[in-house]
């Protein structure tokens, strides 16, 4: 390993296939690995759910078996909450936040590494569950004690401990992302000139920060319950089997904003950059971010009007739960605001964005309906929920991942995605969408109970079954062509412009592709959109702060794949009972972790030579 | 309104037929109103705005106007929301406490029933009446019924959506709610909780009688003897006793780890969603996994050959209440 290297050059050689990919510290590769992995889980979970709609086009159906069907949607759910989303938006954050802010890197690149490979060996583990005696059963909430002692397979030993590993490296993501956003501002860049969707990262981090132990909490009484025969969930013993549904919904219910928040930034971003405008009413944005975050923790038990926790606190948890509307409420206005006046362009990205108001608009409409308790007493656990949830994650956070992907495609990937193409994405997916999830509202109200395997005849349930299947082929259709798009511009040659949106913001005041230091001198920043505050003054590209110089960079290194590596192995320790494997796991885990603190790492530096040229190179459009 | 009246009667949470689903009802209907409203509202703005604003060509020179903010609309977008939200508040508060259930005083002649989940059926108690039965709960019409619901095993949900919301059965602790016919009829109830692999087909029935019919209800549950008629009938009782007695109960004998087959005769379905023919049960009887994935009833088609299960069949469909 390196010790104290003054130089070390940009090798493009070396800086190129698996080894480097294995252990960047780049927050821009990093990103784009997130970015990857979860987009794979995405297409993995979105195959899950074909074949959970192709089950339910008819009733009585048998194509797969109920155990299956099970499994099926367990890791639908799990795969795409903890695996597909939140890792695309960590992609994105890691890609976008340092630019934004003016930064390098984040605070802390060997951690955020570690996070990564936790997370993608985490998600390993889990789906690696369907060859090796079936997938997790009890839904992605795991009630116990279906998720203990009347789990059908070994599957939620897979759950357990693949969630706990990618859950470490989500909280050392977040962590990350309060430390860089905190510390790591270019000068000029107040916390009140920051860009929405950075704030939506720093908010979302918290959230992550407070939210994520709970659930590592939760994980280690349902793995004790599971592998050494402890009660914490076992009735008869006196364990209490409410204890897990608290638990899960304090984290579960901030999670829903750490899918939600993201995608709000992002459109806080897309909507103005093509509507010319700067964005209506900033600081009434931020504060609306913030508060949503903060009631977000108190809400959970909506989740649970039907436990039997007594009026009073039902009552209480309804009139919390309709206070989101507000904060919620003011953010639609503001991006409707943003929008008149303006000069609104459809490219793909916008598309999505302004797709996402009325379709986000529904699931938070759905959303005051399911605070209303003792309406939910109906809606609970039925397709109603099913409806709503979707509306919220699918027309929310992943039409704002659309909306981001295309917006920040030529940012993180040099290249601009096919528009006609784009185009096509849209429309099928949209439509789908709708067909998929809007019957679903009404199959849950005429008494569809959710997590059916089948449903039987002559229950008037048939119609709205099967236009829901016909949407999810549609959306289906949709990412295909989503998948044609990558490929074919990842396979041209031609390279984005410079700045191909006019930009407002510092991630699009560098070249294209991104230089490996970001910014060769930190911007000096002169207000809120430091980039279109320059293009006013009759700039192109924002004034420097500080004179060139060489740049300190920091070395990659293999432990963060080695640790998480580790721990894989570890769990198969657990899982299948050998205790030295698992002792042998942990073992490498805290030598690595020795290793780490034993060797003086300092880094590398770009001499402010080799920088010139690029600089040259960014000012000339 | 669109909504009212969607889906089968009897089963959906659309056509209340209780007076807590039509509270519950109610309550959704005001929420809908309120946010059609809303919707409304945002759809004018948004359709005029992407109408309106779409960029045109020759705007490339022209700046639009950097709008930071305007405090009177963000009051306004503010104050309105909190109102409505007041209008949907006190409502929701009142019927909470409105569909709590209290526990009826001693010397109350509230009908209590205690309702037990299995995988994957339902025992329904009636404790002051001293008797039980499974997958159909009788109710009196037009009384508010207390009922108080646990489990033996995993996390269910007990919900009969045309009479009132649902409640989760939770192994270990007692959860109470009450429930109230307005008309007679058989309603559907559905287990609403994932609750492994037949969640989907824990399905029940409830059975609003009117006062009187339930009263003549309950004296034969009370006397119900069974006395098989027929000699198949017979020789199946003597099969029941050997070999299904430990698990289930035919009146005051035998075990509770099955359903109780008291009145299984009087079944409005055999297993929550089977059509109650004489084959459908002999086809149970040999493999009931076949028909309702991980129950926990033994198939006996290794054990028993066809003329022993005719047998049972005849006597299963003689034990009736009347």
């Amino acid at each position: 390993m390196a010790t104290h290297t003054e130089q070390v050059s940009l090798n493009r050689k070396q800086r190129s296939g698996i080894w480097d990919w294995i252990t960047t510290v780049d927050h821009k590769k990093v990103g784009i690995l997130y970015f990857l992995a979860g987009f794979f889980f995405f297409l993995l979970a979105g195959l899950e759910a074909v074949i959970i709609r192709v089950q339910l086009i008819y009733p009585e159906l048998n194509i797969v078996s109920a155990q299956t069907f099970n499994e099926l949607i367990t890791m639908h759910g799990t795969t795409m909450i903890f695996l597909a989303a939140m890792p695309i938006f960590l992609g994105l954050m890691n890609c976008i936040v340092p630019l934004q802010i003016g930064a390098r890197d984040v605070a802390f690149p060997f951690m955020n590494a570690l996070g990564l490979w936790l997370f993608i060996f985490g998600g390993l583990l889990l789906n690696l569950s369907w060859f090796l005696g079936g997938a997790p059963d009890a839904g992605w909430t795991a009630y116990a004690p279906l998720s203990t002692d009347y789990s059908g397979t070994s599957g939620m030993d897979f759950y357990v401990l693949g969630l706990q590993i990618a859950g470490f490296g989500t909280l050392m993501g977040g962590i990350n992302f309060l430390v860089t956003i905190i510390n790591m501002r270019a000068p000029g860049m107040s916390f009140m000139r920051m860009p929405m969707f950075s704030w939506a990262t720093f908010v979302t981090s918290a959230l992550i920060l407070f939210a994520f132990p709970p659930l590592t909490i939760g994980f280690f009484l349902l793995m004790f319950d599971r592998f050494f025969g402890s009660n914490f969930f076992v009735a008869d013993a006196g364990g209490n089997v409410i204890i897990w549904e608290h638990i899960f919904w304090i984290f579960g219910h901030p999670e829903v904003y750490i899918l939600i928040l993201p995608a709000f930034g992002i459109l806080s971003e897309v909507i103005p950059t093509f509507s010319r405008k700067r964005l209506f009413g900033y600081s009434a944005m931020v504060f609306a971010t913030a508060l949503i975050a903060f009631l977000g923790f108190m809400v959970w038990a909506h989740h649970m009007f039907t436990t039997g926790l007594g009026p009073v606190a039902n009552s209480i948890f309804a009139v919390a739960t309709m206070t989101i509307a507000i904060p919620t409420g003011v953010k639609i206005f503001n991006w409707l605001f943003t929008m008149w006046g303006g000069q609104i362009r459809f490219p793909t990205a916008n598309l999505w964005a302004v797709a996402f108001i009325p379709s986000f608009l529904i699931g938070g409409m759905t959303g005051v309906m399911l605070s209303v308790a003792p309406a939910d007493y109906h809606y609970h656990d039925t397709y109603f929920v099913v409806a709503h949830f979707h509306y919220v994650i699918v027309g929310g956070s992943v039409f704002g991942i659309f909306a981001g992907m295309y917006f920040w495609w030529p940012r993180i990937f040099g290249k601009m995605l096919n528009e006609t193409l784009g185009k096509w994405h849209f429309w099928t997916f949209f439509v789908g969408f709708h067909l998929t999830f809007f019957p679903q509202h009404f199959l849950g109200l005429m008494g569809m109970p959710r997590r059916v395997f089948t449903f039987l005849e002559g229950q008037q349930l048939e119609l709205g079954n099967f236009i829901s299947s016909i949407g999810s082929f549609l959306m289906t259709i949709g990412s295909i062509i989503l998948i044609i798009n990558i490929i074919m511009t990842q396979a041209k040659k031609e390279v984005a412009e410079y700045d191909p949106w006019d930009g407002r913001t510092l991630d699009w005041a560098i070249p294209i592709p991104t230089p490996v230091y970001n910014f060769a001198q930190l911007p000096l920043v002169k207000g809120l959109d430091p980039l279109w505050v320059e293009k006013m003054n009759g700039n192109n590209k924002m004034t420097p702060a500080e004179p060139l110089d060489d740049i300190h960079m920091p070395n990659s290194s293999i432990l963060p794949f080695v640790m998480s590596l580790c721990f894989f192995i570890a769990s198969f320790g657990f899982i299948y009972d050998v205790l030295i494997v698992a002792i042998l796991g942990i073992a490498g885990f805290f030598f690595c972790m020795l290793l780490r603190s034993l060797i003086d790492d300092h880094g590398y530096y770009i001499k402010k030579e080799e920088l010139a040229p690029v600089v040259d190179e960014g000012g000339k459009a | 309104m669109l909504l009212a009246g969607c889906g089968e009667e009897n089963l959906s949470a659309l056509r209340p037929k209780g007076t807590a689903s039509k509270i519950s009802f109610d309550m959704m209907m005001l929420s809908i109103y309120i946010m059609l409203g809303v919707f409304f509202v945002v759809a004018v703005i948004f359709t005029y705005v992407i109408l309106k604003y779409r960029k045109r060509r020759g705007d490339e020179d022209i700046i639009p106007e950097q709008v930071e903010g305007n405090t009177t609309l963000e009051v306004i977008w503010t104050a309105i929301p909190i109102l409505l939200l007041l209008i949907l508040a006190i409502p929701t508060v009142l019927a909470t406490f409105t569909l709590a259930a209290e526990e009826p005083q001693e010397g109350d002649d509230t009908l209590k029933i205690q309702v037990t989940a299995y995988q994957y059926w339902w025992d329904f108690n009636y404790p002051d009446l001293e008797f039980n039965t499974a997958q159909d709960l009788y109710i009196p019409v037009g009384e508010k019924i207390y009922v108080e619901l646990t489990s033996k095993d995993v996390i269910h949900s007990f919900w009969v959506p045309a009479l009132a919301g649902k409640m989760d059965t939770n192994p270990g602790l007692t959860n109470a709610m009450w429930i109230e016919a307005k008309e007679p009829g058989v309603y559907k109830g559905k287990c609403a909780e994932l609750c492994g692999p037949s969640h989907a087909l824990m399905d029940f029935r409830v059975i609003a009688l009117e006062k009187d019919e339930f009263d003549a209800w309950v004296n034969h549950m009370k006397t119900a003897e069974s006395a098989p008629q027929t000699e198949a009938a017979q020789a199946g009782e003597e099969i029941f006793t050997e070999s299904c007695i430990s698990c289930h109960a035919v009146g005051s004998e035998g075990g509770n780890i099955g359903p109780d087959l008291t009145v299984f005769g009087d079944r409005e379905t055999l297993a929550g969603f089977l059509e109650m023919t004489d084959e459908n049960i002999a086809d149970w009887i040999k493999d009931p996994q076949a028909l309702k994935p991980a129950n926990h009833m033994p198939a006996f088609k290794d054990q028993l050959n066809d003329d022993e299960i005719n047998a049972l069949v005849a006597y299963l469909k003689e034990l009736k209440a009347n």
